[in-house]
């Protein structure tokens, strides 16, 4: 009886607040599903996109910074400072001591910016995996 | 930070394994089924991977 109580209330329960859930997800990457009591799957989140980032800057990848120009160019610069920027507080440390590479050729540096980047876009559908089971549409 | 030189191949199984983790963890609802949707994208990004890369090789000459 009080175990069926608890369930009904369990699922009449609102939806929680999202925007803490998913500005920590953004910040520290699978950090929202910690908050959402999801401590596996924020860990292989966070090791993924971590490890990701931190090949990409060992890979000596280059980071976007917005930049006008014909639409390819401005769709690839701000796109990609977009994509650097979803990694949250890996980017903000990189950039705030002092990481800069320039756009050199190799294939190397090229995969270096492919997974700074793709890091952030694996950390966007982290934060909407968050927002989801944070809003009740997801267990 | 050392610098880490990697081979096409090796930087393009880097990237499978990583994005087959975080797809496979966002998308089912049992583990069963992400276990397997993970092992499946992978699979995916290996053939892809190997067949482009064959393609290429052939379409060159």
């Amino acid at each position: 009886m009080a175990t069926n109580a608890k369930k009904t209330a369990d699922e009449q329960a609102p939806p929680r607040s999202w925007y803490g859930i998913v500005g920590l997800g953004w910040l520290i990457p699978g950090g929202g599903h910690f908050l959402l009591k999801r401590p596996g799957r924020g860990a292989l989140l966070m090791g993924s996109v971590l490890l990701m980032f931190v090949l990409g800057l060992m890979m000596r990848g280059y980071m976007f910074q917005p930049q006008r120009g014909d639409l390819l160019t401005t769709i690839i610069y701000y796109g990609g400072f977009i994509g650097d920027l979803a990694s949250g507080l890996p980017y903000l440390l990189a950039t705030w001591m002092g990481y800069a590479q320039p756009d050199a050729a190799g294939h190397v540096h090229d995969y270096g910016t492919k997974f700074l980047v793709a890091a952030g876009l694996l950390n966007i559908l982290a934060m909407v995996d968050a927002y989801e089971i944070a809003m009740g549409k997801k267990d | 930070m050392p610098k880490m030189n990697l081979s096409h191949f090796e930087a393009a199984l880097l990237f499978a394994l990583f994005s087959s983790v975080v797809l496979g963890v966002i998308t089912k609802r049992t583990d069963a089924e992400r276990l397997r949707y993970g092992l499946r994208c992978f699979a995916y990004f290996m053939a892809a991977l190997i067949g482009l890369g064959w393609l290429m090789r052939l379409g060159h000459g």
